[in-house]
């Protein structure tokens, strides 16, 4: 069609360029900003370049490395409970016909919940006075006395993966639910009149049809929570002793709380590079897996 | 399926545990929020509140920190994102719909690189732009970024109901003499309206609820936003929960309203594209 050819990059524009100045640009000057020295305590120093010193430093931090590995170990375990949690909802409420909405409804709710609130909340709720989780696990016997949840490595641990697993499972499942609901029902009675028992039904009709959405939500899963902040922030503040510190937090302690900009500014780098990673590998097991 | 009795009954009981563990926490901030200080730091928590105890809700709003600002702000800068997504997002959206173009796959990998974008990795040159132009505590400041990052949304939203909708009137308008231009907002805007309310929910609650850059940009107590200012409640000895939950009840239920009224298009809308694409 005539006179067309330039009109979708007009319609584009507008996007185009407010993600390539907000998002595209800003990362190419974060890796230029990590070739410096920065430090806003400084003013006067300026910024010098130092070539790759903050990387070195980056690899001889230790503090670094635990972060690096918390965040990985935060966002397995939360991904894999996600999905058996999400999954086991998803195929409730896919069966659950009368009562679909209401299983709809009420997960919506944890998924609308700012983190924020949500983190406050579970914060309170495992305080170790008046926290009602300490109360119940009293009340069944679990325990004799009550926990000091956030103040103990593993305690810490479970409680902001619990409530960053509460707060994402309904995300999980939603989309898993939308997978399940495209196979269609012959499906299942075929394998029923063929005896297959439920378990077996699952893994071998369910999962490889819903793989391909499967994957999706996983892949969103795995990069949403490696990026995890506002729960930590919230909930331990990295504590105790950094043992629950994620790279995004200690890249915000970095850079504005000893403010500098050019060592925050690396390891913001080594959280782009992991995402980068990660998003490849599942983007490779998606393309060779669905076709 | 076979459903022999046993197996009714356990699903039932999977069914009731699922909705207790996903409702109760927030039940269990409305019940908290309703409590008197003294009440709260009872050991075991009483699990009624023995008086229905309204203070918490009016210290929210006097208790030294200014939330009506906040929730000013919350709605300003929400609200405008929302606009912004709208009308950027839907342009981009229209062609992806109804065009093949060069570059076309180019620009929807971008999208897909800033949906899974670690935020943290551009606080650093966006702090120090922003400063420079004057855009920290300012509105704009924690627009922009939010219109970047809920983009890809709106334009996977937007885009999946535009392809539904018939392409026949949109031909008919353009031998009437419509300039695309005018036939896009003539005709498609108006049919594609339950589309767009649904990606406006969604955007909204994404600004609604982000903290990162609201934490870092805007540091001024009167440009502060509610999820950083329920973190700041000042407290003389202990935490004020009691406040805390009666603010955060006050900014949470608006969401939750919403997401019961029109849970079917949010559930619609959050899982455009991950089924077909």
């Amino acid at each position: 069609m005539k006179s067309r050819s330039y009109l979708p990059y007009y319609f584009i524009a507008p996007a185009a360029i407010i993600i390539f100045g907000i998002a595209l640009y800003p990362i190419l000057h974060t890796f230029f900003i990590s070739l410096h020295q920065i430090n806003l305590k400084f003013p006067d120093l300026g910024m010098s370049f130092v070539w790759f010193e903050n990387y070195t430093r980056l690899f001889r931090d230790g503090r670094a490395m635990g972060a690096l590995f918390n965040t990985l170990f935060f966002t397995v375990s939360t991904v894999a409970l996600e999905l058996v949690f999400g999954m086991i909802i998803a195929l409730l409420m896919d069966r659950a016909l009368r009562f679909r909405g209401i299983l709809r409804a009420t997960v919506l709710i944890p998924w609308a919940m700012p983190t924020v609130v949500a983190a406050m909340l579970w914060r309170w709720m495992y305080n170790d006075q008046s926290g009602i989780i300490n109360a119940m696990l009293v009340g069944i016997g679990a325990t004799s006395e009550y926990l000091q949840f956030l103040a103990e490595p593993a305690l810490a641990w479970t409680a902001v993966i619990v409530t960053e697993v509460w707060k994402t499972t309904p995300f999980m499942a939603l989309l898993l639910l939308a997978g399940l609901q495209v196979i269609p029902r012959e499906v299942y009675e075929a394998s029923e009149i063929d005896g297959a028992s439920r378990v077996r039904t699952f893994f071998t009709i369910t999962l490889p049809l819903i793989k391909p959405v499967l994957l999706v939500a996983l892949l969103f899963r795995t990069l949403d929570a490696f990026r995890v902040f506002d729960v930590i922030f919230v909930m331990t503040g990295g504590g105790p002793g950094n043992t629950t510190e994620s790279l995004s937090l200690y890249t915000y302690k970095t850079m504005f709380g000893a403010l500098d900009f050019g060592y925050g500014s690396a390891l913001s780098v080594l959280t782009f590079i992991c995402v980068v990673i990660i998003s490849v590998l599942y983007i490779k097991f998606i393309g060779t897996k669905t076709q | 399926m076979r459903s022999t009795k046993k197996s009714k009954i356990g699903f039932g009981i999977l069914v009731v545990v699922t909705v207790l563990l996903m409702i109760f926490p927030f039940v269990w901030q409305v019940i908290t929020s309703f409590k008197s200080p003294g009440e709260i730091f009872q050991t075991p928590p009483s699990i009624i509140p023995e008086q229905l105890y309204t203070q918490n809700y009016k210290d929210v709003f006097t208790a030294g920190v200014p939330f009506h600002w906040y929730l000013r702000n919350s709605l300003i800068v929400a609200g405008v994102t929302t606009l912004v997504c709208l009308i950027i997002g839907s342009f981009a959206s229209y062609v992806l719909a109804r065009f093949k173009f060069k570059g076309q796959a180019l620009f929807l990998g971008i999208l897909l690189a800033v949906a899974m974008f670690p935020q943290v990795a551009i606080i650093s040159p966006l702090f120090l732009f922003f400063r420079d132009l004057g855009l920290l505590n300012t509105y704009p400041g924690l627009i922009l970024p939010y219109t970047t990052f809920a983009l890809p949304l709106t334009i996977w939203i937007l885009t999946s109901f535009f392809r539904e909708l018939p392409t026949d009137l949109e031909d008919a308008a353009l031998i009437d003499g419509c300039s695309p231009f005018q036939s896009f907002y003539r005709i498609i805007v108006p049919l594609a309206a339950p589309g767009m309310v649904t990606t406006a929910i969604l955007v909204f609650i994404f600004a609604w609820n982000e903290f990162l850059f609201a934490l870092i940009f805007n540091t001024a107590n009167h440009m502060r936003t509610v999820t950083v200012g329920i973190t700041m409640f000042p407290g003389l000895h202990e935490v004020p929960w009691g406040t805390i939950f009666a603010a955060s009840t006050i900014i949470t239920l608006p969401l939750v309203f919403m997401v019961l009224i029109l849970q079917r298009r949010i559930v619609q809308g959050l899982t455009a594209g991950s089924v077909k694409g």
